[in-house]
C-alpha cells in the first residue's frame, strides 16, 4: 500500500520516514521518486509535522551502478556533516536540522542517508545500528548478530508465527534510562521484506554460530563486546564519536546479555528464544 | 640508561569491565585487553613516572616479580601499545598528555 505523501510549507513534497521513533523527512520535487520511497519505506512513514531533521533532495540520474557503502567519506566540517559516496554528496546540519543531498535518482542513497544520519544521532543517546537480525517474542526482543553468511537471515526465516521480525539485516537499538529497546527497521538483507515498525526491551544479544545442533553459550564480556564493536555500523571519521560508540557497546554489554548461539538450521532454534 | 616515560594517547577509548581494562584506538579501531599487570601500568601511565619506577613500586611489588623480569615484560608491553598511539613514550616527562584514568 502506498502511503500518503505530505505537502509541505516549501515548494517540495516530502516522505517522512520514522525510524527508531524518529522523523526524517525527505523533500523533492520528483513526485515520482518521493511515491517510489513511500513504497519502499511503506510501514515507516510517519507524520511530516513530527519530522525532527529533513533533508533536501537533488536528483540526477545516474550513468553508473550504485556504489557500495565501502567507498563512504563522512566528515565533518564547521559543524555540518559531510557525507560523500560515488552516488551522493549531502550535507546536513544537526543544530539547524536540515540537509541537503545531491543524489542519483535510484533510493540506494537514501538508504545510506537514513542509516548514516540514524548512527549519528544514535551514537550521542547511547545507541547504535549493528549488523543483525532482531525480532519480537513475548514482549521481548532479541537480536540476533553476524558478519555476512552468519545467519541473520537464515533464523529470521526459522521465526516462528508468534514471532514480529524487525529486520534480518540491520538492527536498531536506542536507549531508554535504564533499558535498551530494539526497534523494527525497513533495511532488509536476502529476506528481501523490511521489518515490522514495532519495538520491544532487548532481552538477549546472540552472537550467530553454526553447528551440528542448537545451544547457547556463554561469551566472555571481552568477547562480546569485541565482536558487537566489530558489528556495529558506523561511518565517520571521528574519533570523539568513536569512543561515544565504544563506551556505548560496554554499557549495552553491561545490560544486555551477550551469549553466542550456536544453531542447526531448522524451527527448533526458536525453542532456545523466549 | 635513559628513563622511559609513558602516557595515555588522546585518541583512545577506554573501561574497566569485569576486573579487566578494554582499550580501544579511535583511530584505527584496534582492540586490546589488558591483563592484570598491563592494566597497572595503564592507570600509572600518567606522562611524569618514569616506566621503571611504576615497574617497581606496583609491579614487583604487588606481583612479586623481579625488576629485571618485569621491566623487560613492561618494555615489550609499552612498545606494542606505542605502535598503535595507545600509549605515547618519551624520554622526557609527557605532563600535559595524559587523560584521567578509565576507571568506570
Amino acid at each position: 500500500m502506498t502511503s500518503t505523501v505530505t505537502v509541505s510549507a516549501c515548494d517540495r513534497e516530502a516522505v517522512p520516514i520514522e525510524i527508531g521513533g524518529m522523523t526524517i523527512a525527505l523533500r523533492s520535487h520528483d513526485r515520482s521518486f518521493l511515491r517510489h520511497l513511500s513504497d519502499r519505506y511503506a510501514g515507516f512513514v510517519g507524520s511530516v509535522g513530527r519530522a525532527n531533521f529533513e533533508f533536501d533532495i537533488d536528483l540526477y540520474e545516474p550513468s553508473e551502478p550504485p556504489a557500495a557503502d565501502d567507498g563512504l567519506k563522512v566528515t565533518v566540517e564547521k559543524g555540518d556533516w559531510l557525507l560523500r559516496r560515488g552516488d551522493f554528496r549531502a550535507r546536513w546540519d544537526p543544530n539547524a536540522r536540515r540537509g541537503f543531498i545531491r543524489q542519483a535518482k535510484n533510493p540506494y542513497a537514501c538508504d545510506s542517508l537514513l542509516r548514516i544520519v540514524h548512527t549519528l544521532i544514535l551514537a550521542k543517546q547511547g545507541g547504535f545500528l549493528v549488523h543483525a537480525a532482531s525480532a519480537i517474542r513475548g514482549d521481548k526482543a532479541f537480536i540476533f548478530s553476524g558478519v555476512s553468511g552468519a545467519g541473520k537471515t537464515t533464523i529470521s526465516r526459522l521465526a516462528p508465527p508468534d514471532a514480529t521480525l524487525l529486520t534480518d539485516e540491520i538492527s536498531y537499538v536506542r536507549r531508554e534510562g535504564d533499558r535498551y529497546l530494539a526497534f523494527g527497521t525497513p533495511f532488509a538483507g536476502e529476506l528481501g521484506r523490511p521489518g515490522e515498525n514495532r519495538s520491544a526491551p532487548i532481552a538477549g544479544f546472540f552472537l550467530l554460530a553454526k553447528g551440528p545442533e542448537n545451544r547457547i553459550e556463554p561469551v566472555h564480556h571481552t568477547e562480546g563486546i569485541q565482536r558487537l564493536l566489530r558489528n556495529i555500523l558506523f561511518f565517520a571519521d571521528d574519533p570523539a564519536l568513536i569512543e561515544l560508540v565504544f563506551q556505548s557497546a560496554c554499557e549495552f554489554a553491561s545490560s544486555v546479555p551477550i551469549k553466542r548461539l550456536v544453531f542447526f538450521p531448522d524451527q527448533r532454534v526458536w525453542d532456545l528464544i523466549r | 640508561m635513559a628513563k622511559k616515560y609513558i602516557a595515555r594517547g588522546s585518541a583512545v577509548a577506554a573501561r574497566m569491565l569485569g576486573g579487566e581494562m578494554m582499550v580501544m584506538s579511535t583511530a584505527d579501531s584496534t582492540f586490546f585487553t589488558l591483563n592484570d599487570v598491563g592494566s597497572v601500568i595503564w592507570q600509572a601511565a600518567d606522562g611524569r613516572t618514569p616506566l621503571s619506577e611504576i615497574v617497581a613500586s606496583k609491579i614487583c611489588e604487588e606481583f612479586d616479580v623481579d625488576q629485571e623480569r618485569a621491566l623487560h615484560g613492561a618494555d615489550r608491553f609499552v612498545d606494542e601499545l606505542s605502535q598503535h598511539g595507545i600509549l605515547l613514550v618519551s624520554e622526557q616527562p609527557l605532563v600535559n598528555s595524559a587523560p584521567p584514568p578509565e576507571s568506570r
